[in-house]
């Protein structure tokens, strides 16, 4: 078994990398939705999944994130083999995803949203009163996240009233709140204009360095403005690892992006 | 303390104030309503918990509600008149019957979760007529003594003390409740209802808490079971019937799904409706809270305790004249 | 085993008229909620207006039957389309206020119906032609029963044909699998609804008309024959004319030979069957969009 997969963790330099896909396969009967993928993302990296529409980038997300369960292969996470873990027991040891679509708590605050990842990273989840102490030190946390995020003058306003941007970032405030090691985000460029775009893009630049983020994007601006490694799928096959400019270089890449005629802006260099 | 706190404090004073008169201002057969109406408040609540906080609309507490009234009829006939004792052990029993149930019904969620419930509110209905040894079958049990509030003392045959023992019970019930609401697990029933695929993502095994929810509205349903048992002093099948789960789901969706005050004031509104204005209009209840239900889908969209706005603009001439005499 | 079959045959064969009874009722039921998503509550009160419209017109004669019908059609569209009226505004609101809108409904209705036919329950007789009995593998057995097995069967097959097979009904089976598409398509799901919604209307109280001999009409008669079609429905799986039948000719089963077989578990039967469909299936036997 492990003869026949490649030792994803071997090819990075720097130790165990934070997740390691191996030979990561989900077939949808005949449909090779994703097919034999082996990468690994080094600790600490911001790391990007890219491929033209139906490259598998969709699956391959819910599969690291625990969401659909894999044909074959192995998903691991600081070395631990986690493939039979639960979603949820993937984020209670550090790999949190966030949603495509803003995937909020919309009838509670900013910060009860918040507060609702903090109060299970302290294991109080299930706690049926309310200690005062304690609720000062989850609440001066829930607040700490929030103003990385700029959105304590926000705290007390609904979910479902804040702007898009603003649940984009409240978002990603969420995931952070569980202090994760991996951070996964799904497209979160999706349906944002440019400037939202842009002022997402300082968010992840913002985030702790001890974080590693892994980002299955869409957005080509957004990814070469983050990503120190991309991976490129592409008809559900990893087709190569490396560093923006490696992969910007790559005759494969370029053959895939053309023969999905969605060369739009990999090819161009980010303007002024 | 701030113009609103005042506010708040004199409503729940003046709320206390009404709830303590009652007996002294009333006949016996209103009071014995104003009972009624407590106990089936505690109902509701528990309804509530599970179909406005945690999202997941019930039919089925019924079941509970009558096993914590057989098991505090029992406890009564066999053991002890002390209603703490029976308030324990019923809602003890009714915890035990959500622990078993439970899982079973979590299974699924929304419409299938209201049908199971159904389903298991009717096989109690069903076991509790049938099991003629321990229910008394169809024919009900009867012979439960007065209960004893305290060791030594006389049991309670007035209405008016019955009134206020299970009003003691029923406000401590609702402080319960209220202090739940405001713990962490409240807020993660709330997080169940609003997003449980995200509940999930941020690393909750989002059943446990299901079922744990579940379980609490158990206990509460019990609870309120003994009560009646209490103060009725006769428990048939018919107590946990599928009309008692449908009006106690109605009371909160009248009352304002998700609030626990508007739950109460629902269950009242019902209670009232069903033997007090029933009475008057010579037995036809049912005609009256059809149009109850009508009238409150239509015109409370969000339930007596939906908020201000629609009240408001069910009165626009009040709201005209308001508006005008702000502006001159 | 010969012997086996010999001693439960009539209630096997009361089970396929009670199923096929359940089917003219589930299926709209099933319908409503499967495409519009609207959980319909008052859908018993039009079983048993058709049931009383037959008490009250038949005579034994065939005329009086054929009166009963054209009401019973008359008085199910009407009153479909008067509760689609109802919960159009409360489209988008959930299935609580709906729920609790047409149960206010099914009270004010039952409660008029006890003004205008009395508390009791009112046995109906059939048409006086139909009126025997027959011998039928060596048992005595009702014609009426047959004929209805019959009449009902027809019709399962008319509903079942032209969902499966029109154009109308692939719309309907469109719009069970993803709203917004149809929508979308430019299709006014509002006429949709009370299209579907009269249409399961009548069904119902033409089943009520048919079934009145067999399910006499009667105060509470339209909650048990409610919560009958709704496990149906829950076992059948939600919007699935299929599920709709085969659930209700298993319920029919359960309800008839299950009762015969074990007497002392009949109170649990209904329930437990269901218990046990969800406990494996929580979507039911059939999931929408695979009928």
């Amino acid at each position: 078994m492990s003869a026949q997969v490649p030792d994803a963790g071997a090819a990075v330099a720097g130790g165990v990398p934070a997740v390691a896909v191996e030979g990561l396969s989900r077939h949808f009967g005949s449909l090779k939705a994703v097919h034999e993928v082996t990468f690994a993302v080094r600790a600490g990296s911001r790391h990007a999944v890219i491929g033209p529409n139906g490259a598998g980038k969709s699956t391959l997300f819910a599969l690291i994130a625990g969401a659909l369960p894999a044909t074959a292969g192995r998903v691991r996470l600081h070395g631990d083999d986690v493939t039979s873990l639960a979603e949820h027991a993937r984020a209670r040891r550090g790999l949190v995803r966030t949603f495509q679509h803003s995937s909020l708590f919309l009838s509670a605050t900013a910060r009860e949203n918040v507060l609702l990842a903090v109060q299970r990273r302290h294991g109080v989840q299930g706690s049926p009163w309310r200690a005062v102490g304690r609720r000062r030190a989850l609440l001066e946390e829930a607040d700490e996240v929030l103003g990385q995020l700029h959105l304590l003058d926000r705290a007390g306003a609904a979910a479902g009233a804040l702007s898009h941007g603003e649940r984009r970032q409240l978002e990603v405030a969420v995931a952070l709140a569980t202090s994760p090691s991996v951070l996964l985000l799904d497209e979160p460029a999706a349906g944002m204009s440019p400037a939202d775009t842009h002022a997402f893009q300082q968010i992840v630049l913002g985030l702790p360095q001890e974080v590693t983020v892994l980002l299955v994007e869409h957005d080509l601006d957004l990814v070469f403005g983050v990503a120190d490694t991309v991976t490129v799928l592409h008809l559900g096959e990893h087709l190569i690892t490396g560093e923006p400019a490696q992969v910007r270089a790559s005759e494969a890449v370029q053959q895939a992006y053309l023969g999905a005629e969605d060369t739009s802006d990999l090819f161009l260099e980010e303007g002024p | 303390m701030s113009a609103l706190q005042v506010r708040r404090s004199l409503l729940v004073g003046l709320v206390a104030f009404g709830l303590l008169m009652v007996p002294w201002v009333f006949g016996a057969f209103t009071v014995s309503t104003f009972t009624r109406a407590l106990v089936f408040a505690v109902l509701a609540m528990a309804v509530n918990l599970l179909t406005g906080v945690a999202g997941m609309p019930t039919l089925g507490q019924a079941a509970y509600f009558g096993v914590g009234a057989y098991a505090g009829a029992l406890v009564s006939i066999h053991w002890s008149e002390l209603g703490v004792v029976q308030l324990v052990v019923a809602t003890l029993a009714g915890v035990v019957a959500a622990v078993l149930t439970g899982p079973l019904a979590i299974r699924g969620r929304g419409v299938a979760f209201l049908m199971i419930t159904l389903a298991i509110g009717e096989i109690g209905h069903s076991a509790a007529g049938r099991l003629d040894a321990v229910t008394g079958g169809t024919d009900g049990l009867s012979g439960i003594r007065p209960v004893v509030v305290l060791p030594g003392s006389e049991g309670l045959v007035n209405e008016g003390l019955i009134y206020y023992y299970v009003l003691v019970v029923a406000v401590l019930a609702y402080l319960g409740v209220g202090v739940l609401l405001r713990s962490p697990f409240g807020l993660t029933l709330r997080g169940l209802r609003d997003n449980e695929a995200r509940l999930r993502a941020v690393g909750y095994r989002t059943d446990a808490y299901a079922l744990g929810a579940y379980v609490y509205a158990g206990g509460l349903a019990a609870l309120a079971g003994s009560l009646w048992a209490s103060s009725q002093r006769f428990v048939a099948p018919g107590d946990m019937g599928f009309e008692i789960a449908a009006l106690a789901l109605l009371a909160v969706i009248v009352g304002g799904v998700g609030s626990m005050w508007g739950a109460c004031l629902g269950a009242a509104l019902v209670v009232f409706t069903r033997d007090y204005f029933g009475q008057i209009v010579s037995g036809h209840a049912p005609l009256l809270l059809g149009i109850l239900f009508v009238l409150a889908v239509y015109l409370l969209p969000k339930g007596i305790a939906g908020g201000r706005a629609q009240w408001r603009s069910l009165f626009p001439a009040a709201r005209a004249a308001r508006t005008t005499g702000e502006t001159t | 085993m010969t012997g086996w079959f010999n001693a439960h045959f009539v209630s096997m064969v009361d089970g396929v008229a009670y199923g096929l009874l359940l089917f003219t009722l589930a299926v709209g039921l099933s319908l409503v909620f499967g495409m519009m998503d609207v959980l319909n509550l008052a859908h018993g009160t039009l079983y048993l207006a058709g049931a009383y419209a037959a008490y009250a017109l038949s005579d034994g004669s065939w005329l009086g039957l054929v009166i009963a019908l054209a009401v019973g059609l008359v008085v199910g569209l009407v009153g479909g389309g008067l509760l689609a009226a109802a919960v159009a505004p409360l489209q988008g609101r959930g299935h609580l206020d709906q729920a609790a809108l047409t149960l206010g409904i099914s009270l004010i209705a039952a409660e008029v119906m006890v003004m205008l036919f009395g508390a009791e329950v009112l046995p109906t007789a059939p048409p006086a032609a139909l009126g025997g009995s027959v011998s039928l593998l060596g048992h005595t057995y009702p014609v009426y029963r047959l004929a209805f097995i019959g009449i009902a069967a027809v019709l399962a097959a008319l509903v079942y044909l032209a969902f499966e097979r029109s154009s109308v009904g692939a719309l309907v089976r469109a719009t069970v699998a993803d709203r917004d598409m149809v929508r979308a398509m430019g299709v006014d799901t509002r006429k949709v609804l009370f299209g579907v919604f009269g249409f399961g209307a009548a069904l119902a109280a033409v089943g009520g008309v048919l079934g009145a001999p067999i399910i006499a009409p009667g105060p509470g008669i339209d909650e048990r024959v409610l919560v009958l079609s709704l496990v149906v429905v829950v076992i059948g799986g939600l919007g699935s004319v299929r599920g709709a039948l085969l659930g209700a000719l298993l319920i029919g089963q359960v309800q008839t030979l299950g009762v015969a077989l074990v007497p002392s578990y009949a109170p649990f039967l209904l329930f437990g069957a269901m218990l046990l469909v969800l406990a494996l299936r929580p979507q039911g036997l059939f999931a929408p969009g695979r009928a």
